[in-house]
């Protein structure tokens, strides 16, 4: 991801991310990192596609920019599918797996 | 053009921005463009009699050679996953034509906002997520057609071919900040 200046923001709420991951459900949503999604944009997706707070959404990014990669949501295999769909209408970069 | 800025309340928020001329023109040739590449693309899905009777449509499940076709249109599972191929080739052939449809939605919406000579551009809030969305579609575009890197300079070296073209993909980046900062704020 980048940011066209110095983005202000906590690094403190990146440890909310990983309440994200849901261990005992069959399908994930991964959001992949890429060059050119702003920080700001991808930030506004997760509220508006999953009705994220903005901590929450702030800690998902910060996880896509830091690690790569985060998990944005979990459930059913067709819910899933769904939001690797709207994701994509977005143009972030999402792909589904069974959670492991 | 100057930053976005919201007007009204609730139902009746407007984003609004001045575009120069030049600078609608750069915009709208280069959503004209995605369009065309997302057209032709839709054209190559099955549009046999089963799907006419049926009102299904089905796209291709192999994805696109271009690699900027393949970056709009991404696979839906990750390759680490054991049948990735089959899953990504399944979806891809339902969902496709969708995201394309949606895909040239938003261009569209741009296209019909967005004089041809600039000037005022006023968003409802639906129009403004489409504007977010197609702008960023023409960023991922570009991003592919210049290779860009996460600390891409602000500019390039005079004999590198894509110095020219670098700034405007500068410029959308903030013109797309400057608007999701408006509208989240």
């Amino acid at each position: 991801m980048s940011a066209p200046a110095e983005p202000e923001v906590d690094e403190r709420v990146e440890e909310a991310a990983d309440e994200a991951t849901l261990a005992d459900t069959p399908w994930q949503t991964i959001v992949w990192n890429d060059p050119v999604n702003l920080m700001s944009y991808v930030t506004y997706v997760f509220q508006k596609l999953f009705g994220y707070d903005k901590a929450k959404a702030t800690a998902l990014m910060l996880d896509v920019h830091h690690k790569g990669r985060a998990t944005v949501s979990s459930g059913s295999r067709e819910k899933v599918e769904g939001d690797v769909a709207r994701l994509h209408a977005m143009g972030l970069w999402a792909t589904m797996q069974r959670a492991s | 053009m100057k930053t976005w800025k919201r007007q009204g309340r609730g139902d009746r928020t407007r984003y609004v921005a001045v575009l120069e001329r030049p600078e609608a023109q750069v915009l709208r040739g280069l959503m004209g463009q995605v369009d065309q590449m997302l057209t032709g693309r839709g054209a190559a899905g099955s549009e046999d009699e089963l799907a006419a009777l049926t009102g299904i449509r089905t796209g291709p499940s192999t994805p696109p050679d271009d690699p900027v076709l393949a970056r709009l249109l991404p696979d839906f599972a990750s390759s680490s996953e054991e049948d990735a191929g089959e899953v990504s080739a399944a979806l891809r052939s339902v969902r496709e034509p969708e995201l394309i449809e949606a895909k040239r939605a938003a261009i569209a919406t741009v296209l019909a906002t967005c004089p041809a000579g600039g000037g005022r551009i006023e968003l409802a809030p639906a129009q403004a997520e489409e504007w977010l969305a197609a702008v960023n579609d023409v960023r991922l575009a570009l991003g592919v057609a210049l290779d860009v890197s996460e600390d891409m300079p602000e500019q390039l070296p005079a004999d590198d071919p894509r110095a020219d073209h670098l700034p405007v993909y500068h410029w959308l980046t903030w013109l797309q900040d400057s608007l999701v900062t408006t509208v989240l704020g």
